[in-house]
């Protein structure tokens, strides 16, 4: 059999699991392409993330933190959707999917614990069983969240494998489901891993940028300037570029970690730093050794600390669609910061790494200038950590 | 170096003895370079009809806790690729005859280039290539590769696959078909389930090479069963694995229990 839709962006994407997760895979495709066609579903869909979950999200524009007057800066509030990120859009998609092909447990992996924390939810909303493999250091770091899905239902497994993230519990994951398929799902969090994948997780995710487009031009008669996402896996960022990658005019940058710095060895810039290679079933950028070997990456932000990123990303980057760019821990603290005090809004430290690439931008700008940041969740989970670095630091 | 066909000598030879194949598997490197040398030398005079050998890689989504543990302790040592293949390259020159398989992850050979990866395998003694996550649909610049450089490209046959897919794997594999056991990943605590007589039955209807069984046989009952439903042949990777973590601190005592283990795996086979 072959696939009904493209699994490649370019030369990246494809398919690169055991002969075992085709048939899983196959029948995940097929439930999709039905469930699109679907009035009943996409019914359903719509009604949930706007009654449950709170579409269409508001866009505001900020009124302190940007001194060039040139510079129209707005943030496009996934912080304020229900769950607290971007990630329950996604969720309640495949959630639906999950039901529709009559299975009855999820299993997910999670690093921030924002896409275990959508999933807990939905599972608990929708009566499935959740699973939800967390890398060990995450889950000392994310505390607030794990403590969030267990309350509502979740088992949430910790994963001491490798380097203890979000790399490691994507690979305990696929473990689970190539034993599982038959009543699992595996709700995956972002827009990588094998097809269908990061073409479910897009569409699930393109009502950001539809909502974006139609705000904008009712507040400033005009699409923006530039469209800015930090990237992880990449699915906030392509659910808020996917609208605009036919309007050239809008620039898409996407904001990679650049941890202690991408010049050090403690970064998570797969595409500043990485080379092509497979991880997760996919052909992209990575971060890998002269073997392929893959190399353990770093970010404050337990969300962005993953060392690939979605094969549609790899494609936009090589024919220059979008921008890719990276912003170092100190950088996205200063930015998480900033928005808290002058503001009133704490972004979580993900978003934080888009909010500090779009000031530099907004500081550097000498024409008029609208720019867009996806502010894709809350900072609620990163209080704890982030307070211990900022009394570490003694800035506290 | 000629172009013998190792894999249709040994299941030719098999089937004149009314015998099945025993294939033991483990990871290049494990626990490191010298003690793997012994232990695949150990591994064939013992026994074992052809060898099946892992790469170590830090990302083995098809592996269970035993040989995710063999890639680490081959990695802690900074174990490379190209040591792989010279390990490889020394058991060819002692055992000329013996088949050998390399059983591993698509990265390291996408990283290498995949018409450098099969070259140099070749060059080391290769038979066969089985990529862990490469499904039939991927497989064309391998198998393109594979065929440049005679390796044999061989497939897994799952036991969830419908008969489209079964007949293209059957059609595509070379040198043996990998009858996998059952789902989930590699591991000697789950038995195999895969109706053995039933998969043989649908690889024979498409005339696939001889059907070799994976995941889940760790003893020799397993052994015995899969050849009389009508396997060619069985592999065990975590099993033999396991003995290699549980004498670690005393590698004479390792390659007796290994011998042992593989003289009395081969022996169910006959
Ligand atoms: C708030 C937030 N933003 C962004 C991300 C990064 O993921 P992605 O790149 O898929 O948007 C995460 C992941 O956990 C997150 O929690």
């Amino acid at each position: 059999m072959s696939n009904k839709l493209d699994s490649k962006f370019g030369q990246y994407g494809g398919m690169y699991v055991p002969e075992l997760l085709i048939p899983a895979l196959d029948q995940l495709e097929q439930a999709f392409i039905d469930a699109q066609n679907d009035p009943e579903f996409q019914k359903e869909f719509i009604g949930l993330l706007k009654d449950y979950a709170g579409r269409p999200t508001p866009l505001t524009k900020v009124r302190n933190i940007v001194s060039n007057p040139l510079v129209t800066l707005y943030l496009k509030r996934e912080d304020l959707l229900h769950g607290g990120a971007h990630k329950t859009n996604q969720v309640l998609g495949q959630a639906l999917l999950t039901k529709r092909m009559g299975k009855t447990h999820v299993i997910a992996e999670t690093g921030a614990g924002q896409h275990g924390t959508a999933t807990a939810l939905a599972c608990a909303l929708l009566g499935l069983k959740a699973r939800i493999y967390m890398g060990a250091k995450d889950v000392e770091r994310q505390a607030p969240n794990v403590f969030r899905m267990r309350l509502m239902g979740a088992e949430v497994i910790p994963v001491n494998a490798g380097s203890g993230t979000l790399k490691d519990a994507v690979n305990e994951a696929l473990r689970d489901w190539s034993g599982t398929y038959e009543n699992a799902h595996y709700l995956l969090g972002t827009a990588a891993g094998p097809h269908p994948f990061p073409t479910i997780v897009r569409e699930f995710h393109r009502m950001i940028g539809e909502e974006v487009r139609e705000q904008i031009i009712q507040k400033e008669g005009r699409l923006p300037d530039s469209i800015v996402a930090c990237v992880g896996g990449g699915s906030n960022a392509i659910g808020i570029f996917a609208d605009f990658i036919d309007d050239e005019q809008v620039q898409l940058i996407g904001v990679e970690p650049a941890g202690k710095g991408v010049n050090t060895s403690e970064h998570g810039a797969a595409i500043a730093k990485g080379s092509s290679g497979v991880l997760h079933g996919a052909h992209t950028y990575i971060m890998q050794d002269d073997d392929g070997q893959i190399e353990e990456s770093y970010s404050v932000s337990a969300g962005l600390d993953y060392p690939a990123v979605g094969p549609q990303h790899a494609h936009l980057h090589d024919i220059g669609r979008a921008q890719y760019v990276s912003v170092t821990d100190d950088e996205a603290l200063d930015a998480f910061q900033l928005l808290a005090c002058k503001e009133g809004i704490i972004p979580a430290l993900e978003s934080s790494h888009a909010l500090a690439h779009a000031l530099k931008m907004a500081e550097a700008a000498d024409k008029e200038t609208i720019i867009v940041v996806n502010l894709s969740g809350r900072g609620d989970k990163d209080l704890d950590h982030v307070n211990r670095i900022l009394k570490e630091k003694g800035a506290l | 170096m000629s172009n013998i066909n190792r894999y249709a000598a040994l299941f030719e030879k098999l089937a004149n003895n009314n015998e099945g194949a025993f294939v033991p598997f483990v990871m290049l490197g494990d626990p490191d370079l010298e003690t793997s040398y012994k232990i695949i030398c150990t591994l064939v005079d013992n026994g074992a009809d052809a060898l099946e050998l892992g790469f170590p890689y830090s990302d083995p989504i098809a592996d269970g806790p035993t040989i995710q543990k063999a890639s680490i302790r081959a990695l802690s040592h900074h174990f490379k690729t190209a040591d792989s293949f010279a390990v490889i390259a020394r058991v060819r020159a002692k055992y000329p005859d013996v088949a050998i398989g390399l059983l591993l992850y698509s990265n390291l050979v996408f990283r290498r280039g995949i018409e450098t990866f099969y070259a140099e395998a070749k060059q080391a003694g290769v038979d066969s290539i089985l990529l862990a996550d490469v499904p039939l649909r991927e497989g064309t610049p391998f198998r393109t590769a594979a065929e440049a450089n005679g390796i044999k490209q061989i497939l897994i046959a799952p036991p969830n696959a419908n008969d489209e897919d079964l007949a293209a794997i059957a059609k595509q594999t070379q040198g043996y078909t990998y009858l996998l056991g059952r789902a989930g990943v590699t591991g000697a605590e789950a038995t195999a389930t895969t109706p053995v007589h039933e998969m043989v039955m649908r690889l024979k209807q498409n005339n696939a090479a001889p059907a070799v069984i994976g995941f889940g046989i760790s003893t020799p009952e397993h052994v015995k069963a899969a050849i009389s439903a009508g396997a060619d042949g069985a592999i065990a990777g975590s099993a033999t694995v396991n003995i290699i973590e549980k004498y670690l601190d005393d590698v004479p005592a390792m390659l007796q229990a290994l011998g042992e283990f593989v003289s009395v795996m081969k022996a169910a086979t006959r």
